[in-house]
């Protein structure tokens, strides 16, 4: 038999592309939940109002996402998702956790009779699970870029570099939800979010500066990957589309703060990717070794191009309709 | 695990019967039929998007759970099966894709696109629980196992869906599924008429509800027999636990009924049919059947479990044919106002027995595979990880979906008010 190299690279990047969707449509939905934690003042209300009407139509839609990355990972990776499972039993079990009570109080909240709006429970446990699992997503990452022998429990999520890794995910999802929400909102609530959004800048430049000196301590193989040219300048250039995002942010250009914001956060993922390379996770797990058989890498792969052929027009009539400015009809009389 | 799939399964039900009843209704709606049918359409469909979210974060707690709890399964058949769990994804998506533009899309959409994106949720709803039954029928009847154990590569598009167990489990659960959403709906609406609110939108719900109930129903008892039949060809122990046919042997009755006792193997208190089971199984009134001592005890399954659950099934089953009767029956006598009492207790019992039905069903098959997880390639002890604290884990999410499902049922209770209301409003 062929050895699957060709194969396994490209459900590698199937999985990688997988995350990136997840990061900039489900993060921002987190981050929605971090808005509606930290919501304050006069319309802290209208604030929470407007995060559960953009997450509405499209935040089941972007979970999905996650399920897909998952069974992509055991299907196509059965060893490390095996270490990875085992060695992060209890921030995973916790992220779920998370996962089930926002999903829940998030339909919960908008079908109680309160409603969104005042403090409610399960609107608590709604702002309090999206953050919580947003950090210890972010834990998990750090662990894994850490290092180290993954599949023998050790704690690593809690290690500082994990935890900066943590705080940065945070960070990162708020700045695209805000940037996001700053083009669903009009008049003081959008001005809120503009200030909301260079908030989440600041604490962004604040973890990363964090993030990158634990890097140094803690992490030497991503350390030194980070000083090659080449991914060097992918750190530059995320840097740069960053500082872009943030610029037109205060200079009122919400359409390309957006793009430019989700495009560095993409470019981020994907050279930490770079940097990992050749490993999924170093030292134990390089991506071909670890990897099925090429037959059901194919099959896998081939199931996702025909679901993609499906997926695709659907996703885009989905966002076309709620988010592509489309004009909102007439209330219909049985209302 | 089971105690999540149990309870996921339960929400997942209904997203394959909701999306078809909000679509008749809605459709009927576009029709002329009155607002009262857009009233229960825009109803169904809240309540769709809610039991769609909490099946789809207990579907998220599965795929993790697959890996926590499961790991030497994973090991062994994670890229099979996984290539089956993909395929359901990408169903899931397209229904969490139109859910949101179903719900949020009433006031953005022509009545007539509208209604067509309620046609994807309804067969994405269908198709992912009938791509996800691939993988089960695939633990009951691994097709290319022994490759795979052997330590060779399987197609797994193949081992999945050219598999003949696959199409007869997935019709019946899938059927199964419809009929449990129909009768649940339907008894929220007799609740509420036995209550006294007896508005056109009830009498509406009701009887849209006990159309695809009885067709549902009806189908069960031949989608049952082949299911039963598939079982005897590929799994003669499970169909021996089932019957409690503890010997084999030549013209063996059908039990109905009563409990076995396997340290004496013998059933007390059963009704049988001599010949029953030869027929049922096989065609013939004299076929052999073979019975649990043709292999070890210690691969037999939990015989009374087994038995009772499937006694259970096809009881509820055959009850669930008689409210359906009693209900068109009492229509047709009281020409559909006042419906008789006696109808609407049928129906509301006939939601508690769709369910017990769907589980006992979901209990015989996997209670029935033990001590397999993979029937005949890997024993269920060899395949849980060895992870101390999982007493403690499943307690924890015990409670997490005691409260969960608790929440559901509250806030679905206002389902059946909902429509009132609608109505003074309209």
């Amino acid at each position: 038999m062929t050895p699957p190299t060709a194969w396994a690279d490209l459900a590698w990047l199937t999985a990688l592309a997988a995350l990136t969707a997840y990061l900039l449509l489900g993060g921002a939905d987190f981050g929605g939940g971090v808005w509606d934690l930290l919501a304050t003042g006069e319309d802290a209300q209208a604030q929470r109002r407007a995060v559960a009407e953009a997450m509405g139509p499209v935040w089941e839609a972007n979970h999905v996402w996650l399920i897909f990355l998952l069974i992509l990972l055991f299907t196509a990776f059965p060893p490390f998702f095996h270490a990875l499972v085992t060695d992060l039993y209890v921030p995973l079990n916790l992220i779920l956790l998370g996962i089930i009570l926002r999903g829940a109080a998030f339909v919960f909240r908008s079908r109680a009779p309160a409603g969104v709006g005042p403090r409610s429970t399960w609107g608590a446990v709604f702002g309090a699970a999206s953050t919580l699992a947003l950090l210890l997503l972010g834990a998990a990452v750090g662990a894994v870029t850490k290092g180290g022998p993954l599949g023998v429990p050790q704690r690593s999520w809690l290690s500082p570099v994990a935890l900066a890794t943590g705080l940065f995910a945070v960070a990162a999802a708020a700045y695209l939800s805000a940037v996001y929400l700053t083009l669903e909102t009009r008049g003081t609530l959008q001005a809120t979010f503009r200030r909301r959004a260079r908030w989440a800048a600041l604490a962004l430049a604040l973890a990363g500066s964090l993030e990158l000196a634990l890097l140094h301590a803690e992490a030497l193989r991503f350390w030194s990957r980070l000083a090659s040219p080449g991914i060097l300048g992918v750190a530059l250039l995320t840097v740069a589309l960053g500082a872009a995002s943030y610029a037109c942010l205060t200079a009122h250009r919400d359409a390309l703060a957006r793009g430019l914001g989700a495009a560095a956060v993409g470019l981020l993922l994907w050279g930490w990717a770079a940097a990992q390379w050749p490993y999924i996770a170093y030292p134990g797990f390089p991506v071909r070794a670890a990897a099925a058989p090429s037959l059901p890498l194919r099959e896998t792969l081939l199931v996702a191009v025909l679901g993609l052929v499906v997926l695709v027009p659907s996703l885009w009539l989905l966002f076309h309709v709620f988010k592509g400015g489309a004009p909102r009809r007439t209330p219909r009389p049985s209302r | 695990m089971g105690f999540t799939l149990g309870f996921h399964m339960l929400f997942a039900a209904f997203g394959v019967g909701f999306p078809l009843l909000m679509l008749v209704a809605e459709r009927i709606a576009l029709r002329g039929g009155g607002d009262h049918y857009m009233a229960l359409a825009r109803t169904w469909g809240r309540a769709n998007a809610l039991l769609f979210a909490v099946g789809a974060v207990s579907g998220t707690a599965l795929s993790f759970e697959l890996g926590l709890l499961w790991p030497g399964f994973m090991r062994l058949t994670g890229s099979t099966i996984g290539v089956g769990f993909a395929t359901e994804a990408f169903a899931f998506f397209v229904e969490a894709i139109f859910i949101g533009l179903y719900l949020y899309g009433w006031n953005r959409l022509s009545p007539r696109a509208h209604w067509w994106t309620g046609v994807p949720i309804a067969l994405s709803g269908a198709a992912s629980a009938a791509l996800v039954i691939a993988v089960d029928a695939w633990m009951q009847h691994p097709v290319d196992g022994g490759a795979l154990l052997r330590g060779g590569v399987v197609s797994p598009l193949k081992a999945l869906f050219a598999n003949p167990h696959w199409f007869v489990m997935a019709t019946h659960a899938t059927i199964a599924c419809y009929a449990a959403t129909a009768f649940t709906v339907a008894a929220v609406y007799a609740w509420g008429m036995l209550r006294g609110r007896r508005t056109a939108a009830h009498r509406a719900g009701l009887r849209i509800a006990m159309v695809l109930a009885t067709g549902a129903t009806l189908l069960m008892p031949f989608t049952g027999d082949l299911a039963g039949k598939a079982v005897a060809r590929f799994q003669p122990t499970k169909l021996a636990a089932m019957e409690s046919q503890f010997r084999s042997e030549a013209a063996a009755p059908l039990r109905i009924g009563g409990l076995p006792d396997p340290a004496r193997r013998t059933v007390r208190y059963d009704i049988e049919i001599p010949g029953g089971l030869s027929w049922l199984a096989y065609g013939s009134g004299s076929a052999t059947v073979r019975g649990l001592d043709a292999v070890p005890p210690a691969d037999w399954p939990d015989v009374p479990v087994t038995h009772v659950a499937f006694q259970l099934m096809v009881g509820s089953g055959t009850l669930m044919v008689l409210v359906a009767l009693l209900y068109w029956w009492s229509r047709r006598r009281t020409a559909s106002e006042g419906l008789g009492r006696l109808a609407l207790l049928g129906v509301l019992l006939g939601a508690p027995l769709a369910f017990l039905a769907l589980e006992t069903g979901w209990v015989v098959t996997e209670v029935g595979r033990q001590p397999w997880i993979v029937y005949g390639l890997q024993r269920t002890a060899d395949a849980v990880t060895p992870v101390p604290g999982l007493l403690l884990y499943l307690v924890g999410y015990g409670a997490l979906y005691l409260l969960l499902g608790t929440t559901v049922v509250l806030l679905l209770r206002g389902v059946e008010r909902a429509v009132p209301a609608v109505e003074r409003a309209a």
